[in-house]
């Protein structure tokens, strides 16, 4: 991701703020906010008997704080521990084929069963490999599979069914 | 000493010793796999754990993380890739020996310094553990909100990076503890409706998540290309001149580490870099150092090793882990039911003392199998990534799922994963948020108990000279992580030392 790019220069003297700064303290910003406005809905209480909100109201406003330090930290030439790091582009197609085949795991093991809900899973992550082809990822997937029915079915006799009730397990 | 003896009679059941070995396999196996840390193992292989009681899952983490860490010091020295800051030091002198064939005596060095500072650790863990467990019982509930609140603080100043972000990561650690049933009233906080978040966010998810899945991403990045010093493991024992170069750094490096090691928040990271500037500072030749010499793998090895073993004090008299991995082990510990503190020590002696013993057999069991196995791990190295990480998906998703047959366990992975891989992008370390986590509950428990006993006043933290000197001296090491002058010492100190 290109808009990511360090200290760039902007025109004028000031540079412009250092963007994973900036990301990092809007996020705390946005998830103290969220934190502090959905706790404040909670029996707030007082501070002898503090209710429900209590503590998240008084963390959540906490880390809006910090985000904006964090957000001044961006205007100020930014975090000196990653600001000459060479950064990667992000690998939106990688990650998000990772992250889809975790969920594919959660919405579908108890329904198909562990052997063919893992063979999916494992099939869509290693597509994530560098250069993996689908047949290669299909093999490397099988193998993996068989694997895990191995170790965790027959060795340590998890008590997950191999086909889940849509198969007719 | 009793302690240590029902210690050792637990772990030295055959079963348990199987477990335990099991462990250090596992450990070690996915240890030497480039880019996933001991903090990360230990995350990946914890649900593994879950499917023994409460003594044996406990030996068998031990275990794990034992053959974390050294399958960590492998990476580190056969590829020069550190899997967590304190084996960043081993990597300066152990991959320059790797390269010069030396590889086999660096990594018999790394096993024999760690045995022997985790022998010396465990027995000032045996001493100092039950008398400060007994002075933790005195403790009020502002006492502990002010032990917590150091713990949280000590964590971020011997972490690396900025110390707002590492402030900001343990206050949103704090607030994703508070998700769930609120344990004063019942009331469900942040669950929005759904029933399976009224337990509150899986702790194992998360860790899998912010270490395993996030660390995936991040080397996906880029295409593996690390260079790999496989040709020459050979002539794995020392030789006589060997032995008498590593025993004072040895000796030392174990003292060094003991006494760091107590240190909430990453002693065993400043035991390792203090005892490698120490060995420099003594040497004859210190501009041999960083060119493979024995020495700087030895020190900082059993440094790293004796503050591992002692930093077990903190959480098993106070309940407080002082770094990511001791977290994890908090979290093993609840899992169990067991929660930590200065009680267990008294009410589940067979389980603590078996915990400390098997990290000492664990060690011991390391040296015994993996100094001869070391042409398998090596081999490991050859597994190409693309086939490894899928198979660690799988690991983790299995894991996570069989603990409570949860789905929303395995989203919660997928969440952290993504969480965890911006956060650390821009600079946010994922330890401070999970100690956070872990410690979120704790900490609320007492600030609300202690606030109720003082009848709302604040000062009783003030008062009360046990919270007032901790949360003193929390204050005391913020404003020092804050100083520019302290900043720019300590970055040095990171920055390695080859001046």
């Amino acid at each position: 991701m290109s808009t990511e790019s360090g200290v760039a220069h902007g025109a004028g003297h000031r540079p412009a703020p250092f963007r994973p700064d900036l990301y990092a303290g809007a996020a705390f910003i946005v998830l103290g906010l969220a934190f502090a406005i959905a706790g404040s809905r909670y029996d707030v209480g007082s501070a002898l008997r503090m209710g429900s909100g209590y503590v998240p109201l008084a963390l959540g406003a906490l880390l809006a704080v910090l985000g904006l330090l964090v957000v001044a930290m961006a205007f100020r030439g930014g975090d000196p521990a990653i600001r000459d790091v060479q950064r990667e582009p992000v690998p939106w197609r990688r990650g998000g084929l990772l992250v889809g085949a975790v969920m594919f795991f959660g919405f579908f093991v108890s329904g198909l069963g562990l052997a063919p809900t893992l063979f999916v899973t494992t099939f869509i992550a290693a597509l994530a490999g560098h250069g993996t082809s689908p047949l290669k990822a299909a093999l490397t997937s099988a193998g993996i599979t068989a694997l895990c029915l191995v170790v965790f079915v027959a060795l340590l006799r998890l008590r997950l069914p191999l086909l889940g009730e849509w198969l007719g397990g | 000493m009793d302690g240590i003896l029902l210690g050792l009679e637990t772990a030295l059941q055959p079963s348990n010793i199987l477990i335990c070995l099991l462990g250090v396999t596992l450990g070690t196996a996915v240890g030497v796999l480039p880019g996933i840390g001991p903090t990360a193992t230990v995350a990946l292989l914890l649900p593994i754990t879950f499917e023994f009681d409460a003594v044996a899952s406990l030996i068998m983490l031990a275990g794990i993380y034992y053959g974390a860490q050294y399958g960590g010091s492998t990476t580190a020295i056969l590829l020069n890739l550190p899997g967590e800051s304190s084996s960043v030091v081993t990597a300066l002198d152990g991959h320059q020996m790797a390269r010069q064939g030396r590889a086999g005596p660096a990594l018999a060095t790394a096993a024999l310094g760690s045995f022997f500072a985790g022998t010396v650790g465990t027995i000032v863990l045996a001493a100092f553990a039950p008398p400060l467990a007994q002075l933790a019982l005195k403790f009020g509930p502002a006492d502990y909100f002010a032990v917590v609140v150091l713990g949280l603080i000590a964590s971020i100043a011997l972490a690396s990076g900025s110390t707002v972000k590492a402030l900001a990561m343990i206050v949103l650690g704090l607030l994703l503890g508070t998700i769930g049933q609120d344990q004063f009233t019942g009331v469900p906080r942040f669950t929005f409706g759904v029933r399976e978040l009224y337990e509150g966010l899986d702790f194992v998810s998360l860790a899998v998540g912010l270490f395993g899945l996030a660390e995936i991403i991040r080397n996906l990045e880029s295409r593996h290309s690390a260079s790999i010093v496989t040709r020459k493991v050979e002539g794995l024992w020392l030789k006589k001149d060997d032995f008498r170069r590593i025993t004072k750094p040895v000796l030392r490096g174990t003292a060094l580490g003991s006494v760091l090691g107590v240190l909430p928040g990453g002693g065993h990271v400043l035991a390792s870099f203090t005892s490698y500037s120490v060995e420099k500072n003594l040497s004859k030749d210190p501009k041999k150092f960083g060119t493979g010499v024995i020495e700087g793998v030895a020190a900082p090895e059993s440094a790293n090793n004796a503050a591992a073993q002692t930093s077990f004090i903190p959480l098993l008299s106070l309940g407080l882990p002082a770094h990511p991995v001791m977290a994890l082990l908090v979290g093993a510990f609840i899992i169990q039911g067991i929660t930590p503190g200065p009680n267990v020590i008294n009410d589940e002696p067979e389980l603590v003392w078996g915990l400390i013993a098997s990290m000492w057999v664990g060690n011991l069991l390391l040296v015994m199998l993996n100094l001869p196995l070391i042409g398998i791990w090596v081999k490991m190295l050859a597994v190409p990534y693309e086939v490894m990480f899928p198979a660690i998906i799988a690991f983790a998703s299995i894991g996570c799922y069989s603990l409570n047959l949860n789905a929303w366990d395995v989203f919660a992975i997928a969440g952290a994963g993504v969480v965890g891989y911006f956060l650390i992008r821009w600079g946010c370390e994922a330890a401070p948020l999970l100690l956070g986590f872990v410690l979120g509950p704790l900490l609320e428990e007492n600030l609300r108990r202690a606030m109720i006993i003082s009848r709302g006043d604040p000062t009783v933290f003030a008062t009360r000279p046990i919270s007032a000197s901790l949360l003193a001296l929390a204050a005391v090491i913020i404003v020092i992580a804050v100083l520019p002058s302290v900043r720019r010492k300590r970055e040095v100190v990171f920055q390695g030392e080859d001046d």
